[in-house]
Order: C-alpha cells, then structure tokens, then sequence
C-alpha cells in the first residue's frame, strides 16, 4: 500500500526537485497512513542515496543495469513498474518535468492506473482520491478525481514544500527483468553545449522580448542567464523575427515552462505568452511600458529599458555573489 | 512506412475559460475549436518530411477520438496536407480511455511512426503519447525537437540539460513532439480546403474501454498579489530581493 518515488538522478547526483518529491511521497504516505519508498534508477552513491531518507524515504530501491545509456522510456517504465509491483506501490510519483512526463504514462498503462499530470498539492480527498491541478494553461484549475484502485501523479515544480523527515531509509538493490526489446531505443550522438540549461526543467530563465531591439543586442542577457546559472528563452514576436532560436521561444504555442523564477526582459505579457509562464513560481519583469500587462502577472517590476539596466543589473549580481 | 498524428481537438488559445453547473462542466459555448498547436506541428514535420522523403513515406493520416463536433478540425488537417482521418466514434473522456482507444486503431492498423503533441493545451496532460506507446508494446521517445530520415532510418533529437541527444530506434515508435519539431503550422491553402472535402474520413466504432479519471470541478486561478514596483534608479533593491527572498544567487 506504499507510496512510489521516482526520483532522478543528474550523473549521480540527486536534485532539489528529487527531495521535493521525495517530501511530497512522504507528506502523502503520513496522509494515507503508509510509508514512502524512493526507487532509483544508475549509479548513485549509497551516500547519495541516504540523502533520499533526511526527506521522508524509508526504503531506497536502486536499480543499476549497464545497458542503461540516457533515458530509455521503455525501459525506465518497466523498472518502476516492476519495482511498483514487487513494493506492493499503489501510488507512484514522479516530477512533472523532461523525465517525469516521459515515464509517468507509460508506467499507468503497465499497472492500470489512472493518472493525474501536474499536481500542486497534496488531495483534497483520499476517499474518492481527488487532487488538483492546473488546466488550460493556468486559467483555471481542475480537481480530478482517479477512480482507480492505482494511481499515478506527476508533481508540478515549485509547488509543494520540501519538508525535512527524518527517517534512516534502508538501501536495497533490485534486479528488473530486462530483455533486449527494452532497448531498442540507443542514443547513438550527444551534441554537447556546455553552459546551455534545459529550459523547459530550469529553475530559473531569463527571457527576452520585442524590447530587446535586434539579434545583435542578447550579450547583457545572456550574461545574466550565466551569472544565475538561468536558461534563456525569448517571446514569440523575437522568435519570429529569427533574433533567437524558436527552440528557445516560450508562450501558448511554444515552450511551457514552470521555473522557480522568470525574469521577464522587454516583454510586453500578451495573453499567449503568459499562457506558457504563469505557472512560474515568482516573476520579475522590466519593461519601458508601465501599462505592460507583464506587470499584471509579475511579482516584482522595474519601468526601464532593458539596455540601460542590464549591465547595471549583472554588474550587481556579479557583485553579490562574492559575498 | 505510414505515420499516424494523433490529434486533439482544443479551444483557441485565446478563449475566454469559463464552465457551468457549479463549475462541473467546461463551457463551450461560443468557443472556437482548433488543432492542438503542438499536434499542428507535428502534423506540418510530418508533411515535411513526406515531401523531402521521396516515395519513403506512404501516407499521413491524422486520428482523433470525439463525437461529430471534431469533424472540423480533422477536415482542416486534410485541409493543410494529411491523406485520410479517422475518428473513433466516442467522447474524449481521460488521457488512458483515449490512448487506448488510439493504440486499438494502430493494432488493426499499422503505422512505423505515431506524433502526439507534448501536450494538449485544455487539459495539460501531457499523457496519450506515453500511453498509446505502452499498450503497443513499442519504444517511445519524449520531448522530441527533431524527426528525420536518413537513409530510411529514423532519427530522432531531443533537447536535454546540457545540449541535444540524436536516437535511433526499432518501429514502431510514439514520438511526443515539442516545438522545435517543425518552424511553423502551416495554413490551408484553398485548393487544400477543396481537396480536403473529397479525401477520406473515416469514423471508427469505439473499442470502449473504460476511464479510469474524471474532473469533478473547476474553479478560477487564485488572482495575483500586486507587483511590487522598484525605482530604476534603485536596481540594488531587486538584487537583494533575488538574493535574499528569491534566493537565487
């Protein structure tokens, strides 16, 4: 009857939004009367691994096989499932982010489960098991309720606190039963860049818009994105313009984003764009228009031209970090 | 080799959200329906790649589970260049009932290459594409910002932290594609929309299988604290702020 974890790994180590899992699977197992479990997939340090219990894990399962290379959903999903089964798991949850969403369906088709994407909280009710999420985009939010004696759900970022527990988790490993079909999947190139941040999992972005003037005029912000060790990202006007990558454009019809922070730049905050940030936690906005609807949705504003401020802006963080 | 883009029938992002009965229901009324905008990319790679592909790809057809009221928006995507819809004669009523309903079709019908968008912009799920790969039995890949064809081998790329990995895979595959996939939708020209009247739509009976989620209510977003406004002159005060009660540097 326990809670599932899957909880990912970045080379070996565990993330902020590993232990806000980990805390949300533990604030859920104390609300179910149950305990909850984190299962690990790679290679982790067993020291690694103990961090999992400071947030609420009573058992660690970890699984390490060698014809794992990068993120096979088929094979990932069959792991958890059978981790799920063998645990006796009847929730299992993971992050609402680039692994998450990967895994998470296929893992409710193979236990039967019915599944709820992006949670915020914690249910409404267990008894039927209702629980909340954002819909249409962040204009309104829905409670679904899963009918299912199994459930699934994927946890927004940012929208829980991680609570510290104290449990002495156990580490066991677990051998899946793995064939080759698991793998037809390989990654067979990886293009490496190396100060670029996945935006659509990062916690924080530094974002550009209209206001930005030209292609030629992104050295202050991505500068910024440096110094926060942010990822950028632009509007859709920029993106059509060809300034920025269109990879890199974020609203209703490009990337949904949810960071912790979202440092809007010379944006004006047309409705379709704030379709793909709102579900930013906080967001700072600059912009020359004091009508700007940017400032409708931001929690912190400055009236300004970007290209004035934003040397002002990095020379100050740069400065603060030293201290 | 055939690709299937499995599409959803969606409000125009710029609707105004409202529902009925106590917040029970969505309401419809007035709403303009539109191809998912990430399904419409995948759609337009889809196309692309039929073109640059010499004879390699057969056919796109575009599948869509709903009653009568989804026939519009699968005559628009006959309309922008798809060969053939189907649409499987049922209310969309959770991620896993459609899924299923979607993988029932692919299993009387094969395709090597099935898109969903990453995800749909009503419910924000996020889900079908992972779903309908798991009841095939077959790989999936997430995230995907890049289809193409090499020498009849399919290669897919994806963005991850740190720069971009190139898959190959065995077919069939569910690719859940993001934007980056194609540049732009493509709109219906008008001797697309003449075609579009005499190409096949097909209407499949339901598999049924049950659903397993319901949204019980809806209800409005918590409206927003005011913006904090700080001096341009005092560029400082929003350094502490990112510093000491965002805590980000």
């Amino acid at each position: 009857m326990s809670i599932l974890a899957f909880t990912e790994n970045w080379d070996g180590r565990f993330k902020k939004v590993s232990y806000e899992l980990v805390s949300y699977a533990h604030q859920l197992a104390v609300q179910m009367n149950t305990k909850a479990i984190a299962v690990s997939i790679g290679n982790v340090s067993d020291e690694e691994l103990k961090k999992l219990g400071h947030y609420g894990a009573s058992k660690i399962v970890k699984v390490e096989d060698s014809r794992i290379n990068g993120l096979i959903n088929k094979a990932y999903a069959a792991i958890i499932g059978q981790v799920a089964e063998k645990e006796g798991c009847n929730v299992v949850v993971f992050s609402h982010n680039f692994t998450g969403k990967a895994l998470a369906p296929r893992v409710a088709v193979r236990l039967k489960a019915g599944m709820a994407s992006g949670v915020n909280a914690l249910p409404d009710s267990l008894e039927p098991f209702v629980v909340k999420k954002g819909v249409f985009t962040g204009k309104a939010i829905g409670h679904i309720t899963i009918k299912s004696p199994k459930k699934i759900l994927t946890l927004f970022p940012n929208s829980v606190e991680t609570k510290e527990a104290d449990e002495n988790a156990v580490i066991e490993a677990f051998t899946p039963q793995l064939s080759d079909a698991h793998f037809a999947t390989r990654v067979v190139d990886v293009k490496k860049v190396t100060d670029k941040i996945l935006l659509t999992d990062a916690e924080v972005v530094v974002s550009g818009g209209r206001g930005m003037k030209g292609a030629d005029k992104w050295g202050p912000l991505e500068e910024l994105a440096n110094v926060l060790g942010a990822a950028t990202a632009c509007s859709r006007p920029v993106s059509d313009e060809g300034w920025r990558s269109h990879t890199e454009h974020v609203g209703q019809t490009g990337k949904i984003i949810a960071p912790n922070v979202y440092i809007a730049l010379g944006i004006s905050g047309a409705i379709q764009h704030l379709g793909g940030v709102s579900a930013a936690k906080h967001i700072i906005a600059i912009n020359t228009d004091k009508d700007a609807p940017i400032f409708e949705a931001a929690e912190y504003g400055i009236i300004g031209d970007v290209h004035q401020l934003l040397p002002v802006l990095v020379e100050k963080v740069k400065e603060a970090k030293k201290h | 080799m055939k690709i299937l883009i499995c599409l959803s029938n969606v409000p125009d992002t710029t609707t105004k959200i409202k529902f009925t009965g106590d917040g029970k229901n969505f309401d419809a009324a007035g709403v303009q329906w539109i191809i998912n905008p990430w399904d419409e990319l995948a759609l337009t790679r889809a196309l692309e790649l039929k073109e640059t592909s010499g004879t390699t790809i057969e056919k796109v057809t575009v599948i869509s589970v709903g009653k009568a009221d989804v026939e519009p928006t699968l005559r628009k995507a006959l309309a922008i260049g798809a060969d053939d819809a189907v649409r499987v004669d049922t209310d969309a009523r959770d991620a896993y009932q459609v899924a299923a309903e979607i993988a029932d079709f692919v299993k009387s019908q094969p395709y090597e290459i099935i898109l969903c968008g990453i995800e749909s912009s009503d419910y924000n799920g996020s889900t079908v594409g992972g779903m309908v790969a798991e009841f095939l039995d077959c790989p999936s890949v997430s995230s995907v910002s890049g289809l193409n064809l090499e020498a009849g081998q399919v290669k897919i790329s994806r963005e991850i932290d740190g720069g971009q990995e190139i898959l190959e895979t065995s077919l069939p595959v569910v690719a859940v594609v993001q934007k980056g996939i194609a540049k732009e939708p493509r709109i219906p020209s008008m001797r697309g929309i003449m075609m579009a009247r005499t190409k096949p739509l097909t209407v499949k009976t339901a598999a049924m299988p049950e659903e397993l989620t319901e949204f019980t209510y809806f209800e409005n977003p918590p409206s927003h604290a005011k913006c904090k406004m700080i001096d341009a002159e005092n560029i400082g005060e929003l350094v502490e702020v990112m510093k000491n009660n965002l805590k980000i540097i």
